[in-house]
């Protein structure tokens, strides 16, 4: 590859020398040609010296071909024209007006990931001067990561009449990453050092290091490797932001999946081994109602969650409603047996999900909102878990509400605090029982929505989390929805910020152990119920 | 209406003839074991090769089946229980009587299969990529072994792709740490430093890559070329994908090679961020050869128009061709004779060229890499030149480096030990 590199160098200097107009913008008819050389690169090989061939010609109106390539739109028709392939339209790579119809298959212009790096880095040469502020950050930031000396012209002739100050500062980043390694001149180098350890981000860091590890001069080199240190020990104090967050975010999780255990498990101290099942039934609820938006409403995409909620809630609930009236409440007093039977009851919804859904996974796909990461300093959140944390604390405070402010909560703590008393009250105990259980159901059923976004939708899926559950609610304390709070986000930090050390098989035996260890000395959990409540 | 005397004594001649030859070719049926799990953690995987079992046994009957006798399949489920396999292969063999087995998937599963198949002396194809190390007279591998799938691949990265920095991520179970034993051999062996090489194992299941996912970012910023060796076994390698699409690893930066993944798992993903990353297999669904496009066809319409094809029903699709022609050349189904006969059969596979049963007992198969489209298939970057013959024991092991494997007279071992001229160098 450096040979590679070096031998595109070597071309771009002679084209240069040979013709001094190189770099000068060509016209579309130029471009089309190049373009049309695409149609005979079948080899790898070729088709990189087409894109070098639209580099050179350093005229924007290629970009729009590039990026075709790059999201594999580029095709070649059966008659030899070159057009790309948007959703059912056909364009002209240049004009991108629509193209004349095509008989016959056509064939795609194949890339991989060399192809495509090259491509970026030639778009973002091409898009240093794009009316776009934003486009030009871009180029700006590709061409600081790929250190490609072939853009340090295109770059200084943008730098010099470049007004935004942000992108300025990103394309001087730039221009020192390619200075450091470009340039012979120490002071030159010394100052590029400065400028990237002065950015302090990890991809600071990896052009350094880079420097580092091949610097000739040794005063230089020195220098880089104080910029490496000095950004890796402010990454580092970024690491422990970062360790919480992902374990809140973790604990957000394993919280989800456990509340609605809090609540037939903690509350009503059902053994309920079918618990996970209804995370899966609320998962395979959002898998339908995706699909039936898909299929027939695809503008509403971006909503089917919030769809899929109320639904899982329905579903899961109802399914909780009907195992309760069928088998747990012959079976109360009878833990033995209620682990048994949900047990079974757990292995005929996975069957059943198999023989109706199959047993592969089943895509769910992130809605927009939920996709893609922002940064925070150097700490990079992602959308989705950021969501699924808000979530769960939403969920948190409704159930708190239900349990507390509402009759239905009233006659729920009732139950479990004295059910004699509360049935000589005029409570109907039986009802409020297979309520209960259905709201814990249907609670994990929402879990299931939002668990959906980071994990599979298969048959196994609440397999994965009941004993994570189950781990949640001892340790939270039985029969209280801040233990369950509480432990969750606990068991979550701890677990991640023993994983970078343990690793993340030990970091779970560790996890395991340090609860057994506090069962012993705490049986009841975090937050023990007190009084009578007790017996 | 009257019928006369003869019509109806021939009517009834006719119906009794046929009833009788009906019930002939009952009985004279070749029967053919399917262990793969329906039900659960691994059912994922393997219903679909139970599917594509049948699948062939019901073209190989439209051909006439095998010896003139149809072939019937008798399916078990297993239920991912691995006591269960060796439970129901003996079912198979000794209840059912069948000719040979197809099945298995994880190397837990065929450990706890083998001696039953060697106490009873059947023949089991195993049609799963595997960490290699093992040779047993009555097990064909039609998966590739290490040298077929795993070298291949940090190859293309090492040449092609400038890669200097690895991470193997794995799943903590024997594939994956056996495996990124002989790959971490292999990089050293290349001059790969101690430093550039992080090894990381996860739980089966493991669905929070948060912490791994940015480890791997940070590793990948120590300015050389990074890429992920991963051997993440099938269900975790959702929130895996998941993880790096939403942090941004782009397959233009830090690409992933997968061992693990192929089309059937890439269907519940959407691809779109994934573009780019790898795989590396004997086969993809994307190959672009009749005899492929035929088998896609076929399977369409057998188990529905939205279904994939995959490796492992390439690998069934070679082991039960070359089962058949080595029956047809046995002229019997007797284990010993077929077993003798599979070494050397070569059918045609779905990638364009033939692979052979070595004496070995591993295959040969062309390795291709490919990366993966927004369409959830994979289109092919690079291949190896010619056929790789499957290697039992890993040349890049210490301790299995001297082994080799022969099933043919006289040596008629599977660990012969070239050092002390032995059989029987390790493990069975």
């Amino acid at each position: 590859m450096p040979l590679l590199r070096r031998l595109v160098l070597l071309t771009f200097a002679a084209l240069a020398l040979a013709f001094p107009a190189t770099g000068a913008r060509a016209d579309a008819a130029e471009i089309s040609a190049i373009v049309d050389r695409f149609a005979t690169a079948s080899k790898f090989p070729q088709v990189e010296a087409v894109i070098e061939a639209l580099g050179a010609a350093g005229d924007p109106l290629a970009v729009p071909a590039l990026r075709a390539l790059e999201a594999g739109e580029l095709q070649v028709a059966p008659d030899g024209r070159v057009v790309i392939e948007r959703g059912d339209a056909l364009l002209d790579p240049v004009t991108l007006e629509a193209a004349a119809p095509v008989e016959g298959r056509l064939k795609k212009v194949r890339t991989k990931n060399s192809i495509r790096r090259m491509i970026g880095d030639v778009i973002s040469g091409l898009t240093l001067r794009a009316p776009e502020p934003a486009i030009r950050m871009t180029a700006a930031e590709t061409i600081f990561a790929s250190a490609d000396a072939a853009q340090l012209d295109a770059l200084e002739a943008a730098l010099a009449e470049e007004t935004d100050a942000g992108v300025k500062s990103r394309m001087e980043e730039a221009r020192a990453a390619i200075l450091l390694t470009a340039s012979d001149d120490p002071a030159v180098q010394m100052a590029a050092i400065d400028i990237i350890a002065d950015r302090g981000d990890q991809q600071a860091l990896a052009v350094l290091a880079t420097y580092a590890n091949q610097a000739s001069n040794a005063d230089v080199q020195a220098a880089a490797r104080e910029g490496v240190a000095e950004i890796e020990s402010t990454l580092a104090m970024w690491q422990a932001g970062q360790n919480i967050w992902y374990g809140v975010s973790l604990g957000s999780v394993l919280f989800l999946a456990a509340i609605g255990l809090a609540i037939t498990f903690g509350v009503m101290g059902v053994i309920n081994m079918a618990h996970g099942e209804m995370v899966m039934l609320g998962a395979y609820t959002t898998f339908v109602v995706q699909e039936t938006i898909r299929n027939s409403f695809p503008g509403a995409f971006e909503f089917s969650l919030l769809i899929a909620l109320p639904l899982a809630f329905l579903v899961s609930g109802l399914v909780g409603l009907v195992m309760e009236r069928g088998i747990i409440r012959h079976l109360y007093g009878r833990p033995l047996e209620t682990l048994l039977a949900t047990w079974g009851v757990s292995l005929i919804l996975q069957q059943a999900v198999r023989t109706i859904f199959g047993p592969n996974n089943r895509e769910v796909g992130n809605p927009d909102w939920m996709s893609g990461a922002f940064m925070i300093g150097e700490m990079s959140v992602t959308w989705s878990r950021l969501w699924i944390v808000v979530f769960a604390l939403c969920v948190f405070g409704a159930l708190l509400f239900a349990m507390n402010r509402t009759p239905l909560g009233l006659q729920m703590r009732a139950v479990t605090q004295n059910r004699r008393m509360a049935s000589a009250m005029g409570i109907r105990t039986p009802w409020v029982d297979a309520l209960t259980f259905a709201l814990g159901s249907g609670i994990a059923g929402i879990a299931g929505v939002a668990l959906s976004q980071i994990d599979n939708v298969s048959p196994n899926l609440g397999r994965t989390y009941i004993i994570d559950s189950f781990m949640v609610v001892v340790f939270g304390g039985v029969g209280n929805l801040w233990g369950t709070l509480v432990g969750g986000l606990t068991l979550g930090v701890v677990n991640k910020f023993l994983e970078p050390y343990a690793g993340a098989v030990l970091g779970k035996i560790l996890i395991l152990v340090f609860i057994i260890l506090f069962i012993q000395r705490r049986p009841r959990g975090l937050f023990a119920l007190k009084g009578r409540a007790v017996e | 209406m009257k019928f006369g005397r003869r019509t109806v004594l021939g009517a009834a001649t006719a119906l009794a003839t046929m009833s009788l030859a009906f019930a002939a070719q009952a009985q004279e049926t070749i029967k053919v074991g399917i262990l793969h799990s329906l039900s659960g953690t691994m059912a994922i995987s393997e219903t679909t090769l139970k599917d594509v079992m049948l699948m062939l046994i019901e073209e190989q009957n439209k051909k006439g089946g095998v010896l003139g006798k149809q072939l019937e399949a008798v399916v078990v489920d297993p239920a991912s229980d691995w006591p269960l396999f060796a439970e129901k292969a003996r079912e198979l063999i000794a209840g059912n009587d069948v000719s040979a087995v197809f099945g298995c998937w994880t190397s837990v599963s065929r450990k706890s299969v083998l001696p039953v198949f060697e106490e009873l002396n059947s023949i089991l194809f195993y049609p799963v990529q595997y960490e290699g190390e093992e040779s047993q007279r009555n097990v064909f591998y039609t998966g590739a072994a290490p040298n077929q799938q795993a070298i291949p691949a940090v190859d293309y990265l090492m040449n092609e792709e400038g890669v200097e920095r690895w991470v193997l991520a794995g799943t903590d179970y024997v594939y994956p740490r056996t495996t990124n034993k002989i790959l971490e051999a292999y990089l050293k062996a290349k001059g790969v430093a101690e430093e550039d090489i992080m090894i990381n194992y996860t739980p089966f299941g493991h669905s929070d890559w948060q912490t791994i996912v940015s480890d791997i970012k940070a590793f990948g910023a120590a300015g050389k070329k990074t890429a992920v060796v991963s051997t993440i076994n099938g269900d975790a390698n959702v929130p895996f994908y998941k993880e790096l699409g939403n942090q941004g690893v782009a397959a233009t930066d830090i690409p992933v090679v997968a061992f693990s993944v192929g089309e059937e798992e890439l269907a519940g993903l959407d691809t779109e961020p994934l573009i780019g990353h790898l795989a590396a297999w004997n086969y993809f669904m994307s190959a672009d050869t009749d005899a492929n496009a035929e088998f896609i066809e076929a399977w369409k319409a057998f188990a529905g128009e939205d279904r994939v094809t995959n490796d492992p029903m390439e690998a069934h699709y070679i082991g039960f061709n070359m089962w058949v022609k080595a029956v047809e050349a046995a002229g019997t189904t007797d284990p010993d004779a077929v077993i003798d006969s599979l070494i050397g059969v070569a059918v045609p596979n779905l990638t364009g060229g033939y692979s052979a049963m070595m004496p070995n007992h591993h295959i040969t198969k062309p390795v291709l890499v490919g990366e993966i489209q927004g369409d959830g298939q994979f289109e092919t970057v690079w291949e190896t030149p010619g056929l790789v013959a499957g290697d039992a024991w890993s040349d890049h092991l210490p301790e299995s480096a001297p082994l080799i494997s022969d099933w043919r007279a006289p040596m008629s071992c599977g660990n012969f030990n070239t050092e002390t001229g032995k059989c029987g160098g390790q493990g069975s």
